[in-house]
């Protein structure tokens, strides 16, 4: 009996259905809180389905390359996700156009922000080089951090990491920030998540307005550019 | 359905494909998504069939990123050894930015709509 347990593992293991399968599983369960507490942002679903499998990888061991085989089918949609942003962009194409010189303004000031106060406070509580290089493009969409990390001398793999990590902070801390310094514009909010947090603050503001959803797509692309842009030419103007 | 996804997958390649021809500093998708708004900005609506897939993936846009989060998992000794600059800048860092994005945004933007209902 056991041994045909031990035979189904082995076949599951080694078979991107699983992978996949409790992938979904572990985020409809986090949707679900999330939906259950009211989009309360603290609960957001990436934090929760990510917490949920890394718990479930180390109880039965199983490494992370062989759960990326069946992951990789929801992780190659973001690519034609992204593409879709165009959408509700284009929707609120209106009211973007008539901001933008404002939304120009902020979206520097964030992108400058959003790099600057990064390297500044790990370097202030002693991270090494490497760890802050790799934290200056933390704000922007993962192939977009990678590249930039990897160019100004950071790790692409650990950036991959804290620009993940940084998406779910933004998601989970924006509203509340938010509501501290009063902004209550939609289109300032969306911008904001945007900026500091991509792809995951987008899906986040998204949920909750799609003005907001709009300004935050808008804001993932520039940030990119200005990041990809600007970072690198700092980097070399402040390590000489 | 299948067009509006031949349509994105479709995008995605160009946008890919002319990133390395130009040597541009962007994700393929991140200019896939520039030239789909163009086309759409051409057409002057969103087609039906676009905007339900559309919707279908934006909803759950957030479950895109669980994989890649799950990530974490192999960089858990580097992050535990430098977890308080880590920490600290990534959640000081990532809520300033939200803070200051969102002040300054509110404050131009606010002020230029006035400016537009002036004249």
């Amino acid at each position: 009996m056991s041994g045909d347990l031990q035979q189904i593992w082995v076949y599951l293991a080694a078979s991107p259905l699983l992978g996949l399968t409790v992938t979904l599983l572990a985020y409809l369960v986090g949707f679900r809180i999330y939906r259950r507490l009211k989009l309360f942002p603290l609960a957001n679903p990436v934090l929760l389905a990510v917490l949920l499998l890394v718990g479930l990888l180390s109880l039965t061991g199983t490494e992370y390359r062989t759960y990326f085989e069946g992951a990789q089918f929801v992780h190659f949609m973001l690519g034609p996700a992204t593409v879709a942003l165009a959408v509700p962009l284009y929707r609120q194409f209106g009211l973007v156009r008539r901001s933008a010189t404002a939304l120009s303004v902020a979206l520097i000031a964030g992108s400058l922000t959003a790099s600057a106060s990064a390297v500044i406070i790990g370097w202030l509580l002693g991270g090494s080089r490497e760890t802050l290089l790799s934290l200056a493009p933390k704000s922007v969409t993962t192939p977009v951090a990678m590249g930039v990390a990897e160019k100004i001398g950071g790790l692409p793999s650990l950036t991959a990491v804290l620009v993940i990590l940084t998406g779910i902070i933004g998601a989970a801390g924006g509203s509340w920030v938010l509501d501290r310094v009063r902004v209550r514009d939609w289109r300032a909010r969306g911008l904001a998540v945007g900026v500091a947090a991509h792809g995951i603050g987008t899906a986040r503001a998204l949920q909750v307005n799609e003005v907001a959803g709009a300004f935050a797509s808008l804001a993932m692309g520039l940030n990119a550019l200005a990041t990809a842009i600007l970072l690198p030419l700092l980097a070399r103007l402040v390590l000489g | 359905m299948l067009e509006a996804l031949t349509l994105l997958l479709g995008l995605q390649l160009i946008g890919e494909v002319l990133v390395r021809l130009l040597g541009l500093p962007l994700p393929g998708p991140v200019l896939g998504m520039a030239l789909l708004f163009v086309l759409l900005a051409g057409l002057g609506r969103v087609p039906e069939a676009l905007e339900r897939l559309t919707n279908t993936l934006l909803q759950h846009l957030s479950l895109l990123f669980v994989p890649a989060g799950v990530g974490v998992i192999v960089y858990l000794p580097l992050v535990a050894e430098q977890w308080l600059p880590i920490g600290a800048a990534l959640i000081g860092s990532t809520l300033l930015t939200v803070a200051v994005t969102g002040w300054v945004m509110s404050k131009l933007a606010g002020r230029s709509d006035t400016d537009t209902d002036e004249r």
